[in-house]
């Protein structure tokens, strides 16, 4: 019950507010439109036989993907912080736990929509065969919500240490991530200290696969195995990481002194 | 026999780096009592109750609320208790009705709509039920945070200048309603507030915290007599400006 408060609190938030109902797709599908056409260019200009849909196109979607994910996290909890309302929400018998489980549930809702217009934008307007991949999908998309909700946690944990201004810091990381997954290049692209980080983010295992889909192969089970066990691991992380700076807040009055950025 | 209190206070005590803030503070609240808990600006009253409330931990010492110590049993801690301080409104963008149905969820109460309606009538706050929060008048916005305040009947209710920024009559109102709670339920109340008057009225006992420690205790009506003072407000000054000629009496 105390865990779907922080839903019903976000679902009152987006019904009420057109400047938060158009981000949840708008940005995406304007991303889709955008690269759907970059694809349709690059299969006139490529040797024939290439189809970059499939390639480039379901890339961007998945990516997107994780980036609502993650924001949906993060701009569930950045409400608590625009409203400084930390103060009533931890003084409840709330638990961290509830807590962010809630920011997850609410994720779920959101990036939901968001995956569903980019799907009919992709499919209808540029003929993506998203279902194509198979049943590979299922642990692609789950190993990038896996991976948005932990990046989502631990920005939210990032904030709650370094006040409101540091959300700064959070809406460029998957900006930062995506160089180091290969969104859009096989990963022996990269040079090979950026190839080691690489294989500790389970996105970089989704898009491996996925380019091994498209070109006529096989996705390998051991390796979405493993990053959906990565991904569960940097969820653990994240809450674990969120739980140490909660409790540094709590001991040095940070969260009764938010807007202050700092106790000292 | 004394029934056990509702909260119960135990050589508390809070350092930031060298600067103590809080220092082996010892009270308890019981049942039906409102307590009220007076110092000037910096005498560490907000830091004990966001202690109480569990938002800041404590450095040394226990708080326990109807038994329940809140370093280890926070969750059924919480449940039991509320606040409403004039420095945490509730959020702006979210409608009256909104934000007590969230919060009544977070509390777990029963029968949420019927005491969401309940609470609109006693607090006069029926009228702003579809209006956002940021769009009410401080005081108005005073009535909403008591209104979730006593969402889950709770046993230890916090109140933080409750009537800083309300009208007279509609302070009055306020005090008659945290009166009628104190003496219909079980619960306690911990009240501060600088206005002497205010607290003559409804508390039933005062405590004088002054650079982190409790100076002085006692009935407020009969208090400023003993120390040799007219008035409460003549007391709350002299802890205020020269706390040391009190600690030796």
């Amino acid at each position: 019950m105390r865990t779907l408060a922080i839903v019903l609190r976000q679902f009152y938030l987006i019904r009420g507010s057109p400047s938060r109902i158009f981000p949840l797709f708008a940005w995406v599908a304007i991303d889709i439109v955008l690269w759907g056409f970059i694809t349709r260019y690059l299969n006139t200009v490529a040797s024939p036989g290439f189809n970059f849909v499939p390639a480039l196109l379901g890339a961007v979607l998945l990516w997107d993907f994780f980036t609502r994910v993650m924001q949906g996290v993060t701009m569930a909890f950045f409400e608590d912080v625009w409203a400084r309302n930390f103060l009533n929400v931890f003084a409840t018998p709330l638990t961290i736990a509830e807590y962010l489980s809630g920011l997850v549930l609410s994720s779920i809702a959101t990036s939901a929509l968001g995956l569903v217009v980019m799907l009919l934008v992709a499919t209808v307007a540029f003929g993506l065969p998203f279902f194509a991949y198979g049943v590979v999908l299922i642990p692609f998309v789950l190993v990038l919500f896996l991976f948005g909700i932990a990046l989502g946690i631990f920005g939210s944990a990032i904030v709650l240490r370094l006040g409101p201004a540091s959300e700064w810091f959070i809406w460029p990381v998957p900006a930062l991530v995506s160089p180091f997954v290969g969104v859009f290049y096989p990963l022996s692209t990269l040079p090979s200290w950026m190839q080691y980080v690489a294989r500790s983010l389970p996105p970089a295992y989704v898009f491996e696969n996925m380019r091994r889909v498209v070109g006529g192969g096989h996705a390998s089970g051991a390796a979405l195995a493993w990053s959906v066990v990565l991904g569960a691991l940097d969820i653990v992380l994240a809450c674990w990481f969120f739980s140490r700076v909660y409790r540094y807040a709590v001991r040095t009055g940070l969260i009764a002194r938010y807007s202050a950025e700092s106790v000292s | 026999m004394t029934p056990p209190p509702v909260l119960a206070v135990n050589r508390l005590c809070k350092t930031y780096g060298s600067t103590l803030a809080v220092d082996d503070v010892s009270f308890d609240v019981g049942p039906n009592e409102i307590v009220g808990l007076l110092g000037p600006n910096g005498a560490g009253k907000t830091t004990t109750i966001n202690m109480i409330l569990g938002v800041l931990e404590p450095t040394s010492g226990a708080i326990r609320i109807e038994g329940l110590d809140i370093a280890t049993r926070r969750s059924q801690a919480l449940g039991r208790t509320n606040f409403a301080a004039v420095y945490a409104p509730l959020p702006g963008n979210l409608t009256v009705a909104q934000n007590l149905r969230v919060f009544g969820m977070i509390y777990g109460v029963s029968d949420l709509a019927a005491r969401i309606e309940q609470l609109l009538g006693e607090y006069d706050i029926r009228a702003f039920r579809d209006t956002k929060c940021g769009l009410l008048s401080s005081g108005e916005q005073t009535r909403v945070s008591l209104a979730k305040a006593m969402l889950n009947r709770p046993h230890l209710l916090l109140l933080d200048e409750p009537t800083a920024s309300l009208d007279p009559a509609t302070a009055r109102d306020i005090r008659r309603c945290i009166r009628e709670f104190a003496a219909s339920a079980s619960g306690g109340v911990l009240w501060t507030s600088h206005n002497m008057y205010e607290v003559e009225e409804v508390c039933d006992r005062v405590l004088f915290l002054a650079r982190g420690r409790i100076l002085l205790e006692g009935d407020p009506s009969t208090l400023p007599g003993e120390h040799g003072k007219q008035t409460l407000e003549e007391l709350f000054i002299t802890v205020a400006r020269e706390p040391l000629t009190l600690e030796q009496d």
